[in-house]
């Protein structure tokens, strides 16, 4: 259980003369809450891009439990098990929660080329969708349009879109994007649930969230990592504290 | 308003179809069983575009090419002495979709604006090639030598017959097309269209997907061209006219795009307008014109938004 | 097939290649800095041929004519925006088309119900009309050679414009930031309507000085336009660079195409194959171009703004 489940190494990418990925590397152990955290302009949103699959970097590689995902685009990456959310709600706006959820579990269901049957019909999907609402408590809101949902229940349904497909590994950008203080305390709590069984990156900049849930933490600094370590080694590493964390390293 | 009523008021609207000939005949007034009849075909086709534009969201700007290859199926077929109305149809059908499958294959690798223009230039490309070919009539294109034949099934030149025949396609069309998009297949296209870095996200390409409901929309709407000739007695190029293309795109529009009643209303509110407009004046397109510009500015949520008080 | 012939074709296609630069240029602008898809730039095409032979009619002198001509297709296109096209900046690219669509039918049927729908009979005066002797055996139509002069003029013009003037950086500022060009109290409404203006004027030119050469009708714009929308898929939306290199391109392969391909299917086809799949192939051959180049580069050959 301790072996990597993703390794980046030597990632780079530039966008014109901008250097926004400077020889990434980074490595995330299977099971692990493993947060990236820098200041903004840092290039998180360029490195998940990447890891996503998003975005083809100029060199360098990213291997998923042990296999060359580089050249994969988005959708084939998702399949083979590396789920994401979006910093920006990204959800089915026109679609119930329930139904933004049954898409996901569907992806992951067997092939999508039947042409007859209700998809809404199909009780496997629906069970197993309904079963990660309730996941992330929104059990009782399967009906809602999701552009109806509450800011704080987008991000959770975020949340179950990433979940639903039973991934190996969660990227997490921003879970508490735009989140009040009780909604953020939910959603950590909600995340909690998820530790352990799961591998989960989490991309954030909220300190609560990062130093309640994460294992290790990687700090990214002007595209470079800069240190890599536990909680308890991030706050205490000076080059840390000096390009990032200065006075909110609080106890 | 619930599916349920949707349901009722629709199959209400194709009661009232069914009751044309019979009204027609008794009023002695052929020419609207006519009207009717071609309204009709051009509401399988619109069916068919709607598929893709308003389910799909691809802005498919060439989808009158299929009304020309499925069309030019039958008439060359008749033209060289085969009448068989099964291997004509299927031919129409057949070649539709295998256009459909060129042309999307190259364009689904674009987006946006490439897209409309590329799709447009397709069916313009087809378009010219009907006009070159002298031996089906060049760009005066030429009568059909007869109408397709179903031994024993259907006479086509009997006008009632042929009327509930387009009936039933139609209706055949609109069922199977709602199956569709409640299926598998129609929520990804659906979720593509809604939004598509998600539907890539959670898994899906939406490449094959686009390009499977491409085809099918084409092949009906080769279907479509074939009764289209069928009831024109008359094969020419501008079946695949650009303007044609438009016209088809605002019956989806028009009709309110993402429901299955969507285009049948909008055939039928375009091409009546068009049919009272041009019997005012000659120069209905000059009403036409500004009113389809108006009709985009203020009234895009269709008529089958407001018909059925659905949200767009 | 002589070299003769094919100089002569070649020009023809360079002649073709300009007054489609002259149309794509204004569609590509337009398209780039404001982000709209005006299906109706072939009405100005149409609007310029139309105007221009009636002013020449009305002052019975060519240069005025064409003078009264592009001021007419300049007001048309200004008023064109000011009332119709404004709504349209803000919505999506189906809207624009459709409601470009509209126009396109309005247009196509005022100018039949004003001239007629029966091709119009235009004229080039005496001092354009005539040859020119440019090789011994090549005598080329002077006017031919005057619309190369004036679209290569043109797109010297242009790119000064955009590349040197203050009015160029702002078009071209415009397009990458309209919200920051408005903030630093540039008039961007103003900028959107000369810039629509001068489009609609490129093709109101284009259209006066091809009509002659082609058909003066309702509807020239749709055919031309279609073929202009070729160029701009093959040079790369946005881009004048595109557009040039676009036109000259299709320009060239379709005269070309038209003019030799028969020819030489019938050297490895029988006569009567390759009279029947000449002229067909000749038709699709910008159109297979077009898919060949965006198999390879599908945002087209200079994506880059401007």
């Amino acid at each position: 259980m301790n072996r990597n489940i993703l390794e980046v190494r030597g990632l780079t990418k530039s966008f014109g003369a901008l250097l926004a990925s400077d020889n990434v590397e980074l490595q995330v152990r299977e099971g692990e809450t493993h947060a990236i955290i820098g200041p903004n302009g840092a290039g998180k949103t360029t490195l998940i891009g990447q890891l996503a699959g998003e975005l083809r970097p100029d060199r360098g590689e990213v291997r998923f439990a042990g296999e060359d995902i580089t050249a994969l685009s988005a959708s084939e990456r998702a399949r083979k098990g590396l789920a994401r959310s979006f910093q920006i709600t990204s959800i089915y706006a026109d679609f119930s929660a329930l139904e933004n959820v049954m898409l996901a579990v569907q992806a992951h269901a067997g092939h999508s080329f039947r042409f007859w049957r209700a998809a809404r019909e199909e009780r496997a999907l629906r069970s197993a969708a309904q079963g990660v609402l309730e996941e992330v408590g929104l059990g009782a809101r399967a009906d809602t349009p999701g552009a109806t949902l509450a800011h704080g229940e987008q991000r959770a349904l975020e949340i179950a879109m990433a979940l639903a497909g039973r991934p190996r590994l969660m990227l997490l950008d921003e879970p508490v994007a735009g989140m009040g203080a009780e909604e953020t305390q939910r959603m950590i709590a909600l995340l909690a649930t998820l530790k352990g069984g799961k591998t989960i990156i989490l991309v954030e900049h909220d300190m609560d969230v990062v130093f309640s849930l994460a294992d290790r933490i990687s700090v990214l600094v002007y595209g470079r990592i800069i240190a890599s370590g536990t909680p308890a080694e991030i706050r205490a590493n000076p080059e840390v504290r000096r390009a990032y964390l200065g006075e909110e390293v609080a106890a | 308003m619930s599916s349920r009523k949707r349901a009722i008021v629709l199959a209400i609207g194709l009661l009232l179809l069914a009751a044309v000939p019979p009204v027609a005949a008794l009023f002695n007034q052929p020419f609207y069983l006519d009207l009717f009849r071609r309204i009709m075909v051009f509401a399988i086709a619109a069916a068919s575009l709607n598929l893709i534009l308003g389910y799909g969201g691809m802005i498919s700007f060439g989808h009158a090419a299929y009304l020309g290859v499925g069309g030019y199926a039958v008439g060359v077929l008749a033209h060289y002495g085969v009448y068989n109305g099964v291997l004509q149809w299927a031919l129409a059908i057949g070649a539709s979709a295998l256009v459909a499958l060129v042309i999307g294959a190259v364009s689904l690798r674009t987006s946006g604006v490439y897209f409309i223009m590329i799709t447009l230039a397709f069916t313009q490309m087809l378009y010219y090639l009907g006009i070159s070919i002298e031996e089906f009539g060049g760009d005066d294109g030429m009568r059909l030598a007869s109408k397709s034949r179903f031994v024993g099934f259907v006479d086509l030149n009997d006008a009632n017959a042929f009327y509930y025949l387009v009936l039933a396609i139609l209706v055949l069309v609109l069922f199977l097309g709602h199956r569709l998009v409640n299926s598998r297949f129609g929520m990804v296209i659906r979720a593509a269209r809604s939004n598509e870095a998600r539907t890539r996200a959670i898994g899906f390409s939406p490449y094959p997907y686009r390009l499977a409901a491409f085809v099918i929309a084409g092949a009906v709407c080769g279907l479509a061209g074939a009764l289209l000739v069928n009831h024109t007695d008359y094969l020419t190029p501008e079946f695949m006219n650009w303007t044609r293309s438009g016209e088809l795109m605002f019956m989806v529009i028009l009709g309110g795009m993402g429901s299955v009643a969507g285009p049948v209303l909008g055939a039928f509110a375009l091409l009546l307008l068009e049919d009272l407009l041009s019997g005012w004046t000659q120069h209905w397109q000059l009403v036409l014109g500004p009113l389809l510009v108006l009709s985009v500015l203020f009234f895009r949520r269709g008529l089958a938004g407001v018909i059925f008080r659905k949200n767009e | 097939m002589n070299f003769v012939l094919v100089l002569e074709q070649t020009l023809n296609g360079l002649q073709l290649g300009v007054t489609l630069f002259l149309m794509a240029a204004g569609l590509t602008l337009v398209f780039g800095i404001m982000n709209l898809v005006n299906l109706a730039h072939g009405s100005f095409y149409m609007v310029g041929a139309y105007l221009a032979t009636y002013f020449t009619q009305l002052t019975g002198s060519y240069l005025l004519g064409v003078v009264l001509g592009l001021a007419g297709t300049l007001a048309v296109g200004v008023a064109v925006e000011f009332v119709a096209l404004r709504t349209l900046y803000e919505r999506e690219h189906l809207d624009q088309v459709l409601a470009t669509f509209g126009l396109i039918l309005f247009f196509n049927e005022l100018v039949a119900m004003v001239w007629g729908r029966a091709a119009l009979y235009t004229s080039i005066p005496d001092y354009l009309s005539g040859h020119v002797d440019l090789l011994p055996g090549l005598r080329y139509p002077l006017y031919r050679l005057v619309i190369i002069a004036v679209g290569l003029a043109v797109a010297g013009l242009l790119w000064f414009v955009v590349a040197r003037t203050r009015l160029g950086m702002l078009i071209r500022a415009g397009a990458s930031n309209r919200a920051m060009v408005s903030a630093l109290g540039v008039n961007i409404r103003l900028l959107y309507t000369i810039v629509f203006g001068f489009g609609a004027a490129l093709a109101g030119l284009a259209g006066l000085m091809a009509g002659p050469i082609y058909v003066v009708q309702p509807g020239m714009g749709e055919l031309i336009l279609i073929e202009v929308l070729v160029v701009i898929v093959i040079g790369g939306i946005g881009s004048i660079r595109g557009a040039l290199a676009g036109a000259l391109i299709v320009g060239m392969v379709d005269t070309l195409g038209r003019a030799f391909l028969k020819p030489a299917l019938a050297t490895v086809l029988s006569p009567a194959a390759a009279q029947a799949a000449g002229p067909a192939l000749a038709s699709m051959l910008i159109y297979l171009l077009m898919a060949a180049v965006l198999a390879f580069k599908p945002q087209g050959l200079f994506p880059a703004r401007l």
